[in-house]
């Protein structure tokens, strides 16, 4: 009965191999193609490895970056007999079908039909290169060595053939998984698979990879690999999983981070039927949280509910330690005033300050927005069973790699005795990048002696996040007799995704790249500063990252300059971006990491980013009259490589109510690998922006998180999303960019600035609608 | 207390401990793992199941409540407004991580069975209940609309 709990595995919808998931777990890892009748290409493509960020300080490790990306990274392909093909995966699935992405990759240069795909689930292994499903990154960093790995894999196989007929291989193609000779003579790739195992991985320089025009699957809109269970109820997710003789866990984790058991009385948590054991774990050890279990009182029970009954029985009190005067509200008050002081500058063109004083008109303005938690809709969870000094665990993670060493670190044992199983993620936004719960159930499992399942209830997610940081911005400008800048500042104030791995007292230089120091702005004169802020709960990345609350600040502001111009916010951004160029931000003394990314392959290319906004406006029919009491926004963002413009109709009724008439999208992400499922993370990476920007807050008091659950902590429901929202992908031929999180960014500006034009309420402070209705508000801002 | 269910057409022997909610039963006891657990409060949905036909937050209800009524997970749901909901499901691919999904083909198989052509405020209403943070939403309401037309 537990047998559909193994390694998921992912099948076209018209494979009918292994139809059954019983008999698929007594197949062994890579064992799939049954012993003798087919082989398991190993490749090593060393040449394929992604490119390291050069600029990249050591102090920035944390953040994502490629850093654990050996050379020779594995991509591992099985073909059978019979021509199945198997693919083993090593990004992991939370619904970007990186499966479908993976697949299209390598099956196009591989030349094999798509009903003969079966996908593995790669284990968390350094082996395969960066698994880290984050950044954006699983189709920019890689689309060459795997289409490389499956050209190679093509010329074997077209070697092996022709090696059986004894003629040369210019004289053979492959067609769809076989081989065809000049004579008409046919081997399929099943056949020739066995002795195609037996010859040298041929040099990458042999291989020539296909034209664009070419491509079967790249840029085709190939359908999703797990879809066909999903609505049936069948794909196994992390907190899905199921091992013979498990128990189940649920933590009381100490309110504040840093916090510490001062005392606890578990007579009642023990008395609740179905609880078994109650066992202290460890504190947060060193000054960091970093991938470290928070500590606190796991209660392990025969089900989940008997699990968090007993956690609600557990008399505990605790010592909150070193955070435990965190208050975001007071926390909120200083980073604005930071943001009116001088802070480090960390780009410079020209002499702003003189500029100002020379200028027709100055306009400031201050922008905050709060903590937010990623929320995905499967909260954390993980499974462990030990086998002697080896353990197995089984989770939802982005980042099997850090869950592999952060297990092997804690529980004291070589990496080489975990294995990390990756399952469906429901949704990880960049939670799940974090391992502390893959920790905690292997430290849990150790102690109980039998195979552990950590559930974490909503509230465990929303109070025990690594959350998006609180930020506030400080926005001012010069501007001339024409309403256009002769200088900008733009000041940020964040805690930094860095303090949650080392000292860290201010936004870094990867952060403030994101939105920050890489303004396409054509202005003379332009400084960006960052402020300190000291973090106080453990801050972590979120969908974009920083490139949320920097593109609100930066994009509002552009419109808030239009209307002090008096000029169109769409006319006034396209001049604001100037000329068509490619921006070279050394020049200003930026340290620029472009996302990992070589700036002669991805360069700031002004002219995409506007030809993403001319089109934006023209799917919103731009400059239309719209009806009373509705408005039209815009803007515009680059991030992960990517160029989206976002146009937004609101309406407000006379409550203060918000609803969409229309989304409009326009996405450059450079050659797209599937057409169809860009559109589908545009429109969820927009409405993400649209729910956080609405609705996303999270505050501290005393230490400790408020919210807890859903409605306290917001996000959008159906009847609050837009009912018309069109996604349009600019044709390139420009590397690809990241689409899983581009989407995001500009989506919260483009909102406000539309409710500017609707009300003339210009709202500078997220969420729009939270706790309160800020609209209702006279005066807010 | 072991008590007899009826869960997908079959009968289960359950023992839980008194109040359990019917979500832990179904996914811990019996390794029906369709239905999710997403907030345990009925706020979003995730784990709704059909007690005798209509759509419930198993999550708050007791596992003994539904002793004597026929219970229908994802796993199990059928019938010609299942399938066109899911052939709508897949056509426009809705799913993203798929987490909430069953919930929300759970309300929406309810929502045809009741009412044939629904209206967008319909929609609304009956499938507020269940959040989706991929944010499937737009999807979800046209999947909604095209499969009332196949019916």
């Amino acid at each position: 009965m537990f047998m559909h709990l193994a390694k998921p595995i992912y099948q076209t919808p018209d494979s009918q191999i292994e139809n059954t998931s019983l008999e698929i777990i007594n197949v062994s890892r890579r064992g799939f193609v049954g012993g003798a009748t087919g082989l398991t290409f190993t490749l090593a493509l060393a040449a394929c490895a992604p490119k390291k960020s050069e600029s990249k300080s050591k102090s920035e490790a944390p953040l994502p970056d490629h850093s654990t990306v050996e050379s020779g990274p594995l991509v591992l392909i099985s073909i059978a007999a019979d021509g199945r093909t198997q693919i083993t995966n090593p990004r992991s699935e939370m619904g970007q079908q990186v499966i479908t992405a993976v697949a299209q990759m390598i099956a196009d240069e591989l030349d094999v039909e798509w009903d003969k795909l079966v996908i593995e689930q790669a284990v968390g292994d350094s082996k395969y290169g960066d698994q880290n499903t984050d950044g954006s990154t699983s189709i920019r960093n890689h689309i060459n060595r795997f289409r490389m790995a499956g050209a190679l894999m093509r010329h074997m196989l077209t070697q092996a053939a022709a090696n059986e007929w004894g003629v040369d291989i210019s004289e053979c193609s492959s067609k769809l998984g076989t081989i065809e000779h000049s004579s008409g003579k046919i081997l399929t790739y099943g056949d020739v698979a066995k002795a195609a195992s037996k010859l040298d991985v041929p040099a990458e320089a042999s291989v020539t990879l296909k034209r664009r025009d070419q491509w079967r699957y790249i840029g085709k809109d190939k359908p999703s690999f797990t879809i066909p269970d999903i609505i049936h109820g069948k794909g196994t997710f992390g907190i899905d999983v199921r091992v013979p003789d498990m128990v189940y866990a649920v933590i009381a984790r100490p309110p504040t981070v840093f916090g510490k058991i001062k005392t606890l009385d578990d007579t009642a948590a023990l008395a609740v039927p179905g609880v078994t054991k109650v066992m202290k774990l460890p504190d947060l050890q060193g000054e960091v949280a970093a991938f470290q279990p928070l500590g606190g009182v796991a209660v392990i029970a025969t089900d989940t509910w008997a699990a968090i009954k007993g956690r609600e029985a557990l008399n505990v009190t605790w010592d909150a330690g070193s955070n435990a005067n965190y208050d975001s509200d007071l926390y909120g008050q200083e980073l604005r005033a930071t943001a009116r002081k001088p802070g480090e500058v960390k780009r410079n063109r020209g002499d702003v300050d003189s500029a100002m004083e020379t200028a027709a008109k100055k306009v400031t303005a201050d922008y905050y927005a709060p903590h937010l938690s990623q929320a995905p809709m499967e909260p954390p969870a993980a499974t462990a069973r030990w086998t002697g000094d080896k353990i197995e665990c089984w989770a939802c993670t982005q980042n099997p790699q850090a869950a592999r060493t952060t297990v092997a670190s804690l529980c004291g044992i070589p990496e080489e005795n975990v294995t990390i199983n990756v399952t469906l993620l429901g949704g990880g936004f960049g939670r799940k990048s974090k391992p502390d719960y893959v920790a905690e159930a292997a430290l849990i499992a150790r102690e109980v002696g039998a195979p552990v399942k950590v559930t974490w209830t909503r509230e465990d997610d929303v109070r025990h996040g690594y959350f998006h940081s609180v930020s506030a911005q400080r926005m001012e400008a010069g501007l001339n007799e024409d309403g256009l800048p002769v200088a900008v500042l733009h000041r940020t104030v964040f805690p930094s995704i860095n303090s949650t791995f080392g000292a860290a007292d201010q936004g870094s230089d990867f952060e403030l790249s994101l939105g920050a120091t890489d303004s396409p702005w054509n202005v003379p004169n332009m400084r960006v500063e960052v402020g300190k802020a000291e973090a106080h709960i453990r801050i972590g990345w979120l969908r974009s990252v920083a490139n949320v609350y920097h593109a609100f600040a930066q994009q509002s502001f552009a419109a808030e300059l239009a209307h002090a111009a008096g000029k169109d916010q769409k006319d006034y951004l396209l001049d604001l971006i100037g000329p068509d160029r490619e921006i070279d931000l050394s020049k200003d003394g930026v340290i620029y990491p472009n996302y990992g990314a070589s700036i002669e392959e991805h360069p700031l290319d002004t002219a995409r980013l506007k030809s993403v906004l001319d089109k934006a406006a023209s799917m919103a029919k731009w400059g239309r009259d719209v009806p009373k009491g509705h408005g039209l926004g815009i803007s515009v963002h680059r991030s992960f490589l990517s160029y989206v413009a976002t146009a937004i109709e609101v309406a407000v009724d006379s409550d203060g109510n918000i609803t969409f008439p229309g989304v409009w999208v326009a996405v450059d992400a450079g050659t797209v690998v599937n057409p169809a499922n860009t559109k589908v993370q545009m429109e969820g990476g927009t409405l993400y922006g649209l729910s956080n920007a609405l609705y996303g807050e999270i505050t501290a008091k005393d230490g400790a998180v408020v919210q807890g659950n859903f409605p306290a902590w917001r996000v959008m429901r159906l009847s609050e999303a837009p009912h018309n929202l069109e996604v349009h992908i600019m044709e390139s031929d420009a590397p690809p960019g990241g689409v899983g999180e581009p989407g995001t960014p500009p989506a919260a500006p483009a909102l406000a600035n539309a409710i500017f034009a609707a009300t003339g309420q210009r709202l500078r402070t997220l969420p729009l609608l939270g706790q309160k209705n800020r609209l209702t508000m006279a005066g807010e801002g | 207390m072991a008590i007899t269910l009826k869960i997908n057409g079959k009968k289960e022997t359950v023992t839980a401990a008194e109040g359990t909610p019917l979500l832990w039963v179904l996914r811990d006891h019996l390794g029906l793992t369709g239905a999710k657990f997403g907030c345990g409060v009925a706020q979003c949905g995730a784990c709704t199941v059909h007690v005798d036909g209509a759509p419930i937050r198993s999550c708050i209800t007791p596992h003994e409540d539904v002793e004597g009524s026929e219970v229908t997970t994802i796993e199990s749901a059928n019938g010609k407004v299942a399938s066109a909901i899911r052939a709508a499901w897949e056509e426009l691919a809705v799913p993203q991580c798929g987490y909430c999904q069953a919930g929300q083909i759970m309300s929406a198989i309810n929502l045809l069975e009741t009412n044939a052509s629904p209206s967008d405020e319909d929609i609304d209403s009956a499938m507020d209940g269940n959040i989706c943070r991929c944010a499937t939403y737009v999807r979800i309401r046209k999947a909604i609309m095209d499969a009332a037309k196949t019916l």
